[in-house]
């Protein structure tokens, strides 16, 4: 990484942070924490899916184990809020492995990847859902008691603060990713997985090592969920709406790229949000906007919303335009 | 224990929703051998197709099972359109695109649907609703019945459609090689859009097929899209008979697991078939090539 990767990750940073002093509307910052959370898992998703090439449309299992672990741990063992977070990290990450293994190892690809992580999130949900352990339907209620200690904050600002804080540290994971060798494999297996292995690179491996970091990362937003909602249960946590959530932030905002998923995360929510002031009584206004924005993400800006600006910018400085960034998922 | 005949019975009843189950995936498995996609607005379609039965029964006063013929058209022209004009355009042929195009209009489908009947879960009841036929000791839902006896039929005429005519010999040539086929001038494009038209009319009857018994809300199509993938990968994806014999096998599973586990597990036999079946042999169990 250089000076000059990290100066808008820097900038980004100070102007976020800032932004509690200007806003003081809870409602506002509601908002904000909310789509900073969505933000997060969807960074989970792209590392896997963006810079991988393997769309999950399951991300829910990680999302859903993240919430649960943390809560469970502290309803059920009296484990530290703190530590929760690190052991739902760790559990995310874990069954992310787990999945992928399963899936990789059977050569799932495409359309195949996307039905198996759905399959998985839907079995976690169930389970959830049906099982004692986890609260079964009437869903988990973490008690307030408002401490650092404990994850809770009285201002909503320092939450914010934290979320956002965990958001950079994954930027400049990402950053580092696209920087890294790994990163450099990650892309080759995506683009064309039988090229990447003659050259000698351990596909599987690079797979599940992206799965592995890419279930951690959404497991950490999802026990932030937990913690800022102190309430969570199956429909939500391993729920389809948010494994789709988090697919459709980095594709809207540019797959496979640093800043893709939270600018999705960011113009998806403020469109939705802009939806329901026009149209706040029709239930579901935002749910169309999102997927008629993924249709005509996908039929127009391949490259998403940092794909056009790229292409707008480079013909400005009058340079030859180029066609949007060919990324190819097929895998049949 | 449970006796022979409750479980004979809970079979029975599985294998006619699994029926149900088969014509839904008889669309899935169409469309996906032949534009090898995936569609994930599948199940939004179908809760399309429901409400339209429960709208005509509402407003117009019309029995479910007439109300299959003129939805059958109707579903076929709204696939076609989708296709020709939205699908096929705007996922420049790419495999992913088309999963997030599909996926894209189930959920506006969906949502557009929730704004207009708001989410209340709807019935329609007709006389025979609750009617059962006895079959020596055992009593089978008469609506059920005539479900598996249409699935049936549905799936001999569609077999026939593309083995049979012009259309489904251009069909099938399309699915074996899109190229070849546009080079001895079929209009690979109109093909695309009849056989997903196709997929779509199977769930217009469908639609007609499970009303009587069954219940409509906007989020519906969600429960039965992932039974109707399961489905289709375990039979193969875009074998015809395996989606029929897929269906009633998992619907018979489903009952089963119902029976056995409660309720709110009972869906779970079938998500560890379809992982299973993924994991092992996603081929399917009739599917001819990877």
């Amino acid at each position: 990484m250089t000076a000059r990767d990290l100066i808008p990750i820097a900038v980004l940073t100070v102007l976020a942070a800032l932004l509690p002093l200007v806003v003081t509307s809870s409602l506002v910052l509601n908002f904000l924490v909310f789509m900073l959370i969505v933000a997060l898992g969807a960074q989970g998703w792209n590392i896997l899916g963006g810079f991988g090439g393997q769309f999950s449309f399951g991300h829910a299992a990680f999302f859903g184990t993240g919430a649960y672990v943390t809560a469970i741990l502290q309803l059920r063992y009296g484990v530290n809020a703190w530590a929760g977070l690190v052991l739902a990290v760790a559990a995310g990450a874990a069954v992310g492995w787990v999945i992928g293994f399963l899936s990789f190892r059977s050569r799932l690809r495409g359309s195949y990847f996307a039905l198996v992580t759905l399959a998985f999130a839907e079995v976690f949900r169930i389970i959830a859902n049906a099982a004692s352990f986890t609260g079964g339907a009437a869903g988990l209620l973490i008690k307030l008691d408002v401490r650092a200690a404990n994850l809770q904050f009285d201002d909503r600002a320092v939450f914010y603060w934290l979320v956002l804080a965990f958001v950079v540290s994954v930027l400049l994971l990402t950053r580092w990713i696209q920087r890294s060798r790994f990163g450099a494999q990650l892309v080759a297996v995506r683009e064309n997985e039988d090229a990447a292995k003659a050259l000698g690179v351990n596909a599987l491996t690079v797979k599940l090592r992206a799965i592995a970091l890419s279930g951690g990362v959404t497991a950490l937003s999802g026990c932030l969920y937990a913690q800022y909602f102190l309430y969570i249960d199956a429909n939500i946590a391993y729920g389809s709406w948010i494994s789709v959530e988090l697919l459709l932030a980095p594709i809207i905002g540019g797959v496979g790229t640093v800043f893709g998923p939270v600018v999705g995360a960011l113009t998806l929510h403020g469109l939705g949000e802009v939806a329901k002031q026009f149209a706040g009584r029709i239930p579901g206004i935002d749910l169309i906007v999102f997927g008629g924005v993924l249709v005509l993400a996908v039929a127009f800006a391949r490259g998403g919303i940092l794909g056009l600006l790229e292409r707008l910018r480079d013909r400005g400085r009058g340079m030859v335009t180029r066609g949007p960034k060919e990324v190819s998922h097929a895998g049949r | 224990m449970y006796s022979p005949q409750i479980i004979l019975e809970a079979a029975l009843n599985g294998l006619m929703t699994g029926a149900v189950y088969a014509l839904i995936a008889l669309g899935l498995t169409l469309i996906y051998g032949v534009l090898h996609i995936i569609n994930f607005a599948h199940g939004a379609l179908l809760t399309c197709a429901m409400f339209a039965v429960w709208v005509a029964w509402a407003w117009l006063g019309m029995d479910p099972y007439l109300a299959i013929l003129p939805l059958v058209p109707l579903m076929f022209v709204l696939g076609y359109g989708l296709q020709r004009f939205v699908i096929g355009p705007a996922s420049h042929g790419d495999d992913g695109n088309i999963l997030l195009v599909t996926l894209g209009l189930s959920i506006v489908l969906e949502n557009v649907l929730l704004a207009v009947f708001q989410s209340d879960t709807r019935t329609l009841d007709t006389d025979y609703s609750f009617q059962v036929v006895a079959l020596g000791p055992l009593l089978l839902s008469y609506p059920r019945l005539i479900g598996l006896g249409v699935a049936v039929v549905v799936t001999g005429l569609l077999w026939l459609v593309l083995n049979r005519t012009d259309t489904g010999k251009a069909i099938r040539a399309v699915a074996k090689e899109k190229l070849g086929a546009n080079l001895v001038g079929i209009d690979v494009p109109h093909v695309y859009a009849v056989t997903f038209g196709l997929g779509c009319a199977c769930l217009a009857v469908a639609a007609g097929l499970l009303m009587p018994t069954f219940y409509v809300n906007p989020r519906i199509g969600g429960a039965f899209v992932l039974v109707a993938f399961t489905v289709v990968v375990l039979g193969g994806m875009g074998s015809l008979p395996g989606a029929l014999l897929g269906g009633l096998f998992i619907g018979v599973v489903e009952s089963l697991c119902g029976l056995f586990l409660g309720d709110s597990l009972g869906q779970i036999g079938i998500f560890l078939i379809f992982i299973a079946v993924l994991l092992v042999r996603p081929t399917g169990l009739f599917g001819a090539k990877a």
